[in-house]
């Protein structure tokens, strides 16, 4: 059984908001997929071609420098608590983990350096899925990790290339360079003054596609978005990543000046949004993920607009972490049903904020009675 | 009565309805399959196939004479075209070459192009011309980052460069 403590840094030292605008962007992601000669993948993938790839795959790490000193988790031997984690911690995908009532495929695995913060998924949808994460807006520094992890593990191993059509993938919008380039972005600004359909069409038109993160329906929650480039073939890997970066900053330019538009023309409405948001997240005894989301948009946006002294983005991206069901899950020992969930993530955040977010003098003294839970990994 | 004309080419038969935002400003197009999949509207890019398998069912419509039949098979993984066209997922690498033709007018309208131009991969025991395609590939690598005057990463190439050259 795999130790989930042994998992380099957790994954999460993109929390950290080191990079480029981290209060804007979150995190920037980059990942190839590629497939093996010989094997079939995707849908067609039989348990001995996951299994080959898996042993081709172990052989390689041996050799490849990025990953020699990392940990490879197999899906099948990981508890299923970890993986939950894993999965809100976005190292790995549902796809990787299979049916709920199968449990994950044998040969599905995740390789996490410890070096750098990239990992690989072994037989996903594609063999391989090299990925790395990185905190704020740091798109070719993300290119080039995977670049030279691929660049180590395709010395060792047979990829499926064709001159034509590039490196070879199960979904024909992935085939090419197989890169999708994405940054994932908190844009309350364009939302709250209605520009944000404008610059989403936008993003259509210059070849970039969007997602929204979705609460229970199909509602756009904490106004967070991912960008990402929509095509993969006939433009070279540095052309994808270039143009990325030049829209994410023209779009981070938008929303600065829409805060702008905020602050000058409804100054006294964002604050008290602002500080009712922050209000709650410090009060209150129970807090759904989406209400958090939510609430957590605004503090942000006071953060940024540095309405909200003494708080760091740092303590903001570990509250979206450490929030989700399983996450608190491990921090109780139990299983959580959602009315108790809600209970520990109202607590759970009024105890980082009273001890890393307390951005007044004014009455909030870090006093109120805390639970003994510690959902806090570091 | 719903409006089916398509927001983007008025065509009348616009079936997807793509709301953007639904909380604070509602907007929701109305567009054709075709032009959804084209313009990128798919909220889930990652996760769905469904604008794809759209995609796939609509350029069975207009299949010519030397469209594939669903029955057509990849003998190595033992693929239908018709599972492709319901799932939106080729097999191995083999199926590229089984449904080739089809393929090619598929990626032309995914990607606007048909030819890879980024990194070129050297398989283990390489050809000459495979050998010299790479060195091509990690010249324009290194004239890139020379442009860029990332000079780590320049030499970083520059050094791949001359693993591979004769000595
Ligand atoms: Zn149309
Ligand atoms: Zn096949």
């Amino acid at each position: 059984m795999n130790d989930f403590t042994t998992i380099p840094d957790y994954g999460l030292s993109w929390l950290e908001a080191s990079g480029d605008h981290a209060d804007i962007v979150l995190s920037t992601r980059v990942r190839l997929a590629r497939n093996l000669q010989g094997h079939a993948f995707g849908p067609r993938a039989r348990v001995n071609d996951r299994e080959a790839v898996l042993s081709l795959f172990k052989t390689s790490v041996e050799r490849a420098e990025t990953l020699t000193s990392g940990t490879l988790l197999e899906m099948p031997d990981v508890a299923t608590r970890t993986r939950r984690i894993l999965l809100e911690r976005r190292l790995v995908t549902k796809d990787l983990l299979g049916e709920e009532e199968s449990g994950p495929p044998r040969g599905a695995a995740v390789h996490l350096s410890s070096r750098d913060p990239v990992s690989v998924m072994v037989n996903e949808e594609d063999h391989l899925r090299v990925q790395s994460l990185l905190s704020g807006l740091r798109i070719r520094e993300a290119w080039r990790m995977v670049d030279r992890l691929d660049e180590e593990l395709g010395r060792e191993l047979p990829y499926a290339y064709h001159p034509e059509f590039g490196f070879l993938t199960s979904c024909p919008t992935n085939v090419g360079s197989g890169l999708r380039a994405s940054v994932f972005m908190h844009l309350p600004g364009l939302v709250l003054t209605k520009e944000i359909a404008k610059v989403l069409q936008g993003l259509g038109q210059v070849g970039l596609t969007f997602r929204g993160l979705y609460g229970e329906g199909s509602e756009v929650v904490g106004n967070f978005f991912q960008v990402s480039n929509q095509t993969t073939l006939g433009k070279t890997e540095e052309d994808l990543v270039d143009h990325l970066d030049k829209v994410a900053r023209q779009v981070i330019q938008y929303e600065v000046q829409a805060r702008q538009v905020l602050l000058r023309d409804a100054r006294g409405v964002t604050e008290d949004k602002i500080w009712r948001a922050y209000g709650l997240l410090r009060y209150a005894r129970s807090l759904s993920f989406e209400e958090l989301m939510n609430l957590l948009s605004g503090v942000r946006l006071g953060l940024s607009l540095k309405l909200l002294p003494g708080l760091r983005v740092y303590t903001l991206n570990k509250m979206l972490i450490f929030t989700q069901p399983a996450h608190l899950e491990q921090a109780a020992g139990r299983e959580l049903p959602s009315s108790e969930s809600d209970t520990h993530r109202a607590a759970y955040v009024r105890r980082v904020l009273a001890s890393e977010g307390d951005v007044t003098s004014d009455g909030a003294s870090a006093t109120d009675e805390l639970p003994n839970e510690s959902p806090d990994g570091r | 009565m719903p409006d089916n004309t398509c927001d983007h080419c008025g065509s009348s038969d616009a079936v997807v309805n793509f709301t953007q935002i639904v909380k604070d400003q509602m907007s929701t197009s109305h567009l054709c399959e075709a032009c959804a999949a084209e313009k990128g509207l798919d909220p889930a890019p990652e996760s769905s196939n469904l604008p794809l398998t759209d995609f796939l069912a609509q350029m069975g419509d207009e299949r010519g004479k030397d469209e594939l039949d669903a029955g057509h098979q990849c003998s190595f993984c033992g693929l239908t075209f018709g599972q492709f066209r319901e799932t939106g997922r080729l097999g191995c690498p083999h199926c590229y070459e089984t449904f080739e033709a089809h393929l090619r007018r598929l990626l032309r309208r995914i990607h606007g192009s048909v030819q890879h131009v980024g990194k070129v991969y050297l398989p283990p025991d390489p050809t000459a011309s495979e050998m010299e395609k790479r060195l091509d590939g990690l010249r324009r690598k290194l004239h890139r980052a020379i442009e860029a005057e990332d000079f780590e990463r320049a030499a970083e190439v520059r050094d791949q460069i001359r693993s591979l050259e004769p000595a």
